[in-house]
């Protein structure tokens, strides 16, 4: 069977759930008394249990339900947070996340699995014991307590109440519940789960004729007289899921008659019926009925007429009318509604896509900045002022939506870096380690894409300065560096790029012991000299430095190899830097998308050439003076300054088409400035990026290619590689 | 979704295999109505039902009571665990049993 969407989005909803309360546990361990965290915590445990209970998920829901109850436990003061206690939610938390993921398939769970189970219950279930330890002592004091709250809505006055114990619910299902995927089975289910149900009748009232009946469509109706300790919100939270397409009316235990008149008045159905239907549950007794019934008619207001919210003012304003109600209690109750409608209208500022459709949008987008190309071109042959007109405004238009079609694609890079706390402080506990994680740029954005992809060679990184990096406290001490090691994530912007630097202030990487290792295998040569960066590069050759862990220096760099084939993949570079006791850099500078760059387009010979636009810093003729004597030398003054270049005709070995005038187009990359001499400038493009296919794969110095409005082929150039060949001169910023 | 049909003498035997749920619920519908239109007395074997919703629920509500409008006879002759734990949630096992 096809995964179900309601399941689905069971599944996407939890797993932001689960990284919420990771974070919220990982924060509350640093502030333990936090009452919106430990709220926070409370609300995401909560909303998990309810939605998979709602879904059906059963193992989740037992699950999470024992945590909850810790947690509520801890919210009312009951159990105090300790660093045992969240290292046992957090094994909770990864409990939880695997029986989600395992929400889809129909396998029983492993032996394995049912033991860890077992064993956090256990363990959560010590928790609990002491609290019910100290329950039995105060319970004298307990239900007196607790009196109050069941009607603390109204304050009573008169003391009218109603003898009736149990909560009562009305439920009128929407027509489209059904079609929406929800089936009031389960919901009924599920709170058969959290009390017991004293009496449930089903109202098939407005079930039509045979032929007018919709059998997708759902008319029941129900009322429920039900027997449970939790607060109304809780009882309410089961019904989330169906808030908008369900009528839901609860009324707590003890209510005063006039809500049950509210209730009968409210509901479509006739109040004789209603009232059976109530005294036949034991929600009224038949005199309180009769009561309920004369007072009926001081009501007026219809179940029809609008939204819950207008209505339940209304009533609110009624009780203040009458004297019933002290203003402040009405004011708090409509307060929360408030809140509780904008939060939900914030919810639906955002929709969730699926990727594939936001692919395919982009892909057309840059179909449609190739044929404007096209029409572009085709404008320039013919000359006439009012199509030149037309093109140009087309052009801006097309190029407003390849912007907003590429942003929509763009998410803050800080989604992934908090998931490195979890690995930063797992490890720092497991290896005895004190280490902080501090992070910054969080919100520099990134293509979606590059983001997930970017994740796994983070993720090394960081386990890297981890384990290998920072050095053990005492080690740290007696080099007389803080206790606390530093773990470094930041992102940030820069020329066309973004730049992601994972960098800690641990051992470092001792230059001496890299430059013996290269010689035992052979990699370098006996006497040869390496330039910082040679030797740097070394550390992310296969294999290096997996062998003899000798010290915490020969650790590093495993797997470094992946790390730099992973972001070369994404069209990105890597760099180290390391110095011994200081700490080690790496940084990465990735490209801000992989599907439509601003270029800047040359011509060499009858060929095309497209340099990213962001890269580019000027244009300057290249004087004849110089031109002369480019054969003996590959460096000319700019303004005073050095800048070496490289010949694109020479580069690519261009023959076609010698010109008289050749320019010079400055770029820059990764911190390096150097020249480019092309015959012709074309000026700014937009390519639609096109990769090359496998064949081209060692094709250096091209990052990929991108076609032209009349069907040519430009190459688009790699310009960090182009630059890390020659050399280049040091920016200094 | 599949329904079994067995005719004699004005007495039709409907059994029911498989899910009745909102996904079948309309070719459902139609079965149980044009086979109420056939027949006086209607009998519906409910064993072989793997899985049934509110959907389902609302059929089998809705054919007693068309069955009790034109005066014929509808009977559930067996249920299944699904059918059964539905209706007693419900708290309907007496009225359509």
């Amino acid at each position: 069977m096809a995964l179900d969407p309601v399941i689905q989005t069971f599944i996407t909803e939890s797993t932001e759930l689960l990284q919420e309360m990771e974070n919220a546990l990982l924060e509350l361990e640093n502030s333990p008394d936090d009452k919106d965290i430990i709220n926070a915590l409370f609300r995401t445990a909560h909303t998990i249990k309810g939605s998979a209970g709602v879904v059906g998920v059963e193992h989740v829901e037992r699950f999470t339900h024992a945590v909850e109850n810790i947690l509520e436990n801890v919210r009312q003061g009951k159990i105090k947070i300790t660093n045992d206690l969240i290292e046992l939610l957090l094994n909770c938390h990864d409990h939880i996340a695997k029986l989600v993921e395992m929400a889809t398939s129909d396998e029983p769970l492993s032996e394995d699995f049912k033991s860890t189970e077992d064993d956090l219950q256990k363990q959560l279930h010590v928790y609990l014991d002491a609290v019910s330890d100290r329950r039995i002592k105060t319970q004298t004091k307990e239900p007196v307590a607790r009196e109050p709250e069941f009607d603390s809505e109204l304050n009573t006055s008169s003391g009218k109440t109603v003898k009736n114990k149990n909560w009562h619910i009305s439920l009128r299902f929407g027509r489209d519940v059904m079609r929406n995927g929800m089936d009031p089975v389960s919901f009924i289910n599920y709170l058969s789960r959290m009390g017991e149900i004293i009496s449930l009748t089903t109202l098939t009232d407005t079930i039509p004729s045979a032929e007018e009946m919709d059998p997708e469509s759902c008319y029941l109706g129900f009322e429920i007289d039900f027997k449970s300790d939790f607060d109304k919100q809780t009882i309410e939270d089961v019904f989330e899921f169906v808030r908008e397409d369900c009528k839901i009316c609860i009324l707590p235990p003890r209510s005063r008659i006039e809500r049950y008149v509210h209730l009968i008045n409210n509901l479509p159905e006739s109040p004789l019926h209603l009232g059976d239907i109530l005294i036949k549950g034991g929600a009224l007794t038949p005199s309180e009925l009769d009561e309920a019934l004369q007072m009926q008619d001081v009501e007026t207001v219809s179940f029809d007429d609008g939204q819950t919210e207008e209505h339940t003012r209304k009533i609110g304003e009624i009780f203040v009318d009458e004297g019933m109600v002290h203003p402040p209690v009405v004011d708090a109750a409509l307060e929360k509604q408030k809140e509780q409608k904008e939060a939900s209208s914030r919810e639906s500022k955002t929709i969730r896509v699926d990727t594939v459709k936001l692919d395919q949008l982009v892909n057309l987008v840059g179909e449609l900045v190739i044929a404007n190309a096209n029409i572009n071109q085709n404008a320039q042959r013919i000359h006439d002022g009012g199509l030149d007109e037309s093109t140009s405004a087309l052009t801006r238009l097309v190029e407003d939506i390849r912007e907003r079609a590429m942003q929509v694609r763009m998410v803050p890079v800080g989604n992934i870096f908090n998931r490195f706390q979890r690995v930063v402080r797992d490890i720092s506990r497991s290896s005895n380690k004190d280490i902080e994680l501090i992070v910054s740029g969080g919100e520099t954005e990134l293509d979606r894409n590059l983001v997930e992809k970017i994740n796994d060679p983070l993720m090394h990184l960081v386990r890297n300065a981890a384990d290998h990096g920072i050095e053990y406290p005492e080690e740290r001490i007696t080099k007389g560096k803080p206790r606390k090691g530093v773990i470094r994530l930041n992102a940030f912007n820069d020329t066309g790029s973004i730049a992601i630097e994972v960098s800690d202030d641990g051992g470092g990487v001792d230059h001496n012991k890299i430059t013996n290792k290269a010689l035992d295998r052979g990699m370098v040569r006996p006497g040869q000299v390496l330039s910082e960066k040679e030797m740097y590069n070394l550390m992310f050759e296969p294999g290096f430095s997996t062998a003899e862990k000798i010290t915490n220096v020969s650790g590093r760099g495993v797997g470094m190899d992946v790390v730099k084939r992973n972001i070369e993949a994404l069209r990105g570079t890597v760099d180290v830097e390391s110095h011994e006791d200081s700490g080690t850099t790496v940084s990465i500078r990735l490209p801000l998308t992989l599907a439509i760059i601003d270029g800047f387009m040359v011509g060499v010979g009858a060929s095309f050439y497209i340099i990213p636009l962001d890269m580019v810093i000027e244009c300057v003729d290249l004087a004849e003076a110089d031109r002369r004597v480019t054969d003996k030398r590959n460096y000319f003054n700019l303004r005073g300054e050095v800048l070496p270049y490289v010949r694109l005709r020479t580069l690519f070995r261009e023959n076609g088409g010698k010109t008289d005038y050749e320019s010079i187009v400055v770029v820059q990359a990764t911190g390096r400035r150097i020249g480019l001499v092309v015959d012709e400038l074309h000026g700014e493009v937009q390519a639609v990026i096109k990769s090359l296919g496998g064949i081209f794969k060692h094709v250096e110095k091209v990052s990929s290619a991108t076609i032209r409005g009349d069907g040519t082929v430009a190459l688009i150039l790699d310009i960090p590689k182009i630059v890390e060949s020659m050399g280049g001169v040091e920016i200094k910023v | 979704m599949n329904v079994n049909v067995e005719k004699s003498d004005g007495l039709s035997r409907l059994q029911i295999e498989g899910e009745m749920t909102v996904f079948y619920a309309a070719a459902l519908k139609k079965d149980l109505l044009d086979n109420l239109a056939d027949c006086s007395n209607l009998d519906i074997d409910l064993s072989q039902v793997s899985e049934m919703d509110t959907a389902g629920f609302q059929l089998l509500f809705l054919i007693k009571r068309e069955a009790g409008l034109s005066d014929k006879s509808m009977r559930i002759t067996a249920h299944s665990p699904a059918t059964l734990s539905v209706l007693k949630l419900y708290g309907m096992d007496e009225e359509v049993l």
